[in-house]
């Protein structure tokens, strides 16, 4: 028996990006200064895509994912476009921004087993998701869709009216991501939804967000700095670093020719049965009140040139497809008279080794 | 597995209620050790140099003193299963009596204070958490310090003195001596007789008596609800799951009403519980500020004569109530808090 739960068909316009996110810059007020966590980031999501965000701790991936669903702290500032199949949702009222969230933007969180009410039912935060945002339904409607999607999930309907403590981590996450899911949003944030979780228990989740995506056509952008993930979950990767996206493009792309030197510091350092010693990229990701001068990866970079400390990289369309910002990738024309020559680092301080 | 947690709450009961024994002969024994083991006997403390040698041995006797240890142990057990608390030395009566016509008093005080304590200090608590550093939240802080920090001597002697008068409150006893004369006892509880009988202007003076002592007490109490409430509202409304209850769209008030606040309120019961335990045993102070015939005063009366029975009769009495107390607190945190119930 199947239930036809979407309301309105997804993606009418197949071409028209679900979530298209301009110059998106958050800030965090400190006493030492703005921290400036997302510095000007651009992407667009197409209906059914998954992004894979990767990047180091603190590179500002999470707050980018809180930043697109207006889940800011306080004391935080957004600033940019967000458009929501092309309505502007970075500029809409705190109220008509805070009712699309569950109906049309969902997220899933990384910590599944504090996420749930530990007083409520699962019955419980059901009803009151799905009457939040669908008030005319019956009661016993609201149970049906409860229950259709738990099954799509793989959790028995027996366990409707449990209690979250009598769940185990990966059956709190497939919660969530039904929690998430029941009204069928159209983008969903799911922010490293399988670092809390076991080896085992992550591939599920990985298979049921593939899953879901494939049935209902959502939009995602899957934040995680499990590299094997995105290898395995999503269709186009975003590189971040410093608050930046450095490099975009297809995941095949860029896995196989990774253009930007901190995509492919990053990508070396996984570790696989081939793994003979661990690679990592010395120093630590710079202090964003005061990033460096020119481009934010230098100081750490291999290939860094003249011009890397001095000129922004430019965001250029990058070969195979994506954007890049990487003066290693030109545009040439732009590099001042020997900008080309290989920069003299300063060797790195112990200190910031640690 | 499906169905063990949830529905397990009368097993959850069931184990907690037998646990009761072992914890009121585990008490039981501690009492009986400590009175009987230490130095000096009841009758020599209580009556030593007032009567002769042979008089003293002869109430010895009386009392069963002389007898071994473990025969006075299984007597004094054996009483207490029958609700036998024993009798007082100084001024001869059964102890079930003191607790039921000085105890009752003081149940009466506690209840109407913690009725005002929780009245006031948890919406208090609420506010001042759910809106932290406004200009409520500081004048509720220092609202909270205040009531606790001022001693109970003092609130009582200001209200006595800027509220009582003004308004021709009584400020002494727990009613009026026509009141205790017409009232039926039937419960021996003045508070609970009154409404029993239904007099109305009896009513009005037993009221119009618990009023100044209950708020004197319950503002002491409310301070503790305030702080705490508004502690452990700040930690929920920065939980993840209000986090994401926001992330699902559900109202602003909702989220603050069902998730913080409902998760906030389950560390209340706990000290609820152990506070009115510890003012079951008397508040001594607001007692004697108002006059209050309640079992503080009586048990300072007590220890001071040396009088054995009595400290021993009204202890024991003491032990069995917070125990039971404690079950009572468990069973409601049980209700509450599924998780409890493991």
């Amino acid at each position: 028996m199947s239930i036809e739960l979407i309301d309105e068909p997804v993606g009418v316009h197949p071409q028209e990006p679900v979530i298209s996110a301009r110059d998106v810059r958050v800030w965090y007020g400190t006493t030492r200064g703005a921290i400036r966590a997302v510095d000007g980031v651009s992407f667009d999501l197409a209906p059914g895509e998954t992004l894979g965000l990767v990047g180091e701790s603190g590179c500002g991936k999470s707050t980018l994912g809180r930043g697109l669903m207006g889940l800011l702290p306080d004391g935080a500032k957004r600033d940019g476009q967000v458009l929501f199949k092309g309505r502007d949702i970075s500029s809409m009222s705190r109220k008509a921004a805070y009712q699309m969230r569950g109906r049309e933007l969902a997220m899933i969180f990384q910590e599944p087993m504090t996420r749930l009410n530990p007083l409520m039912r699962v019955s419980q935060h059901f009803e009151e998701t799905i009457k939040q945002h669908a008030p005319a339904l019956s009661r016993a409607e609201v149970r049906e869709r409860a229950l259709e999607t738990l099954r799509l999930i793989g959790i028995p309907p027996t366990r409707y009216k449990s209690y979250p403590h009598e769940f185990s981590g990966g059956m709190r996450q497939r919660l969530m991501i039904a929690l998430a899911l029941v009204l069928r949003p159209a983008f969903v944030v799911a922010d490293e939804p399988t670092t809390a979780l076991d080896v085992l228990v992550e591939a599920q989740i990985v298979q049921i967000l593939n899953d879901l995506r494939r049935n209902f056509g959502t939009s995602m952008l899957l934040i995680t700095h499990n590299v094997g993930i995105v290898a395995e979950a999503c269709d186009r990767m975003a590189v971040m670093y410093a608050g930046r996206i450095v490099e975009q493009g297809s995941v095949v792309d860029v896995f196989k020719n990774p253009r930007h030197p901190y995509t492919r510091a990053l990508l070396r350092s996984t570790i696989s049965l081939r793994t003979t010693g661990l690679n990592f990229i010395p120093g630590a990701p710079p202090d964003l009140v005061d990033p460096p001068d020119g481009c934010r990866f230098h100081p750490r970079c291999p290939d860094a040139m003249n011009v890397c400390a001095t000129h922004n990289p430019v965001n250029i369309e990058r070969p195979g497809g994506g954007r890049i910002e990487c003066w290693l990738s030109g545009p040439d024309d732009q590099i001042p008279a020997g900008g080309k020559q290989p920069l003299k680092q300063e060797g790195l301080a112990v200190a910031d080794e640690a | 597995m499906s169905r063990a947690g949830s529905g397990s709450l009368p097993r959850y009961i069931l184990q907690r209620a037998v646990l009761v024994i072992p914890m009121i002969w585990v008490i039981l024994t501690l009492v009986f050790v400590v009175l009987r083991v230490a130095p000096g006997d009841p009758v020599s403390a209580a009556l030593g140099g007032k009567l002769d040698q042979q008089a003293l041995d002869q109430r010895r006797e009386a009392l069963g003193f002389n007898r071994p240890l473990i025969a006075q142990y299984w007597d004094y057990l054996s009483s207490v299963v029958r609700f036998d608390f024993g009798t007082t030395f100084s001024d001869n009566q059964p102890v079930l009596h003191v607790i039921r016509d000085n105890g009752g008093a003081t149940l009466s005080l506690t209840l109407a204070a913690f009725l005002i304590a929780l009245l006031v200090g948890i919406p208090l608590g609420l506010v001042a958490g759910r809106y932290r550093d406004s200009a409520a939240d500081v004048v509720i802080r220092l609202f909270g310090i205040l009531t606790y920090a001022a001693p109970i001597f003092f609130v009582g002697f200001l209200l006595q003195v800027y509220v009582a008068k003004p308004l021709g409150l009584p400020t002494s006893g727990a009613a009026s001596p026509i009141t205790v004369f017409t009232v039926k006892p039937v419960t021996h509880i003045l508070l609970f007789d009154v409404f029993l009988s239904g007099n109305g202007t009896a009513i009005e003076d037993v009221l119009k008596h618990l009023l100044l002592p209950a708020v004197t007490l319950g503002l002491l109490i409310c301070g503790v609800f305030i702080r705490l409430v508004r502690v452990n509202i700040l930690q929920t409304m920065q939980s993840d799951y209000v986090e994401a209850a926001e992330a699902r769209g559900i109202d602003r008030g909702k989220v603050t009403w069902r998730h913080a606040f409902r998760n906030a309120l389950v560390p209340v019961i706990t000290v609820i519980g152990l506070q009115f335990a510890l003012l079951l045993g008397g508040a001594v102070l607001t007692e004697s500020t108002f006059n209050w015939p309640g079992l503080g005063q009586k048990l300072v009366v007590y220890i001071n004569d040396r009088d054995y029975g009595a400290v021993q009769g009204i202890v024991t009495i003491f032990a069995i109530a917070v125990v039971l107390i404690s079950l009572l607190v468990d069973i409601v945190n049980a209700l509450v808090d599924p998780r409890v119930r493991y």
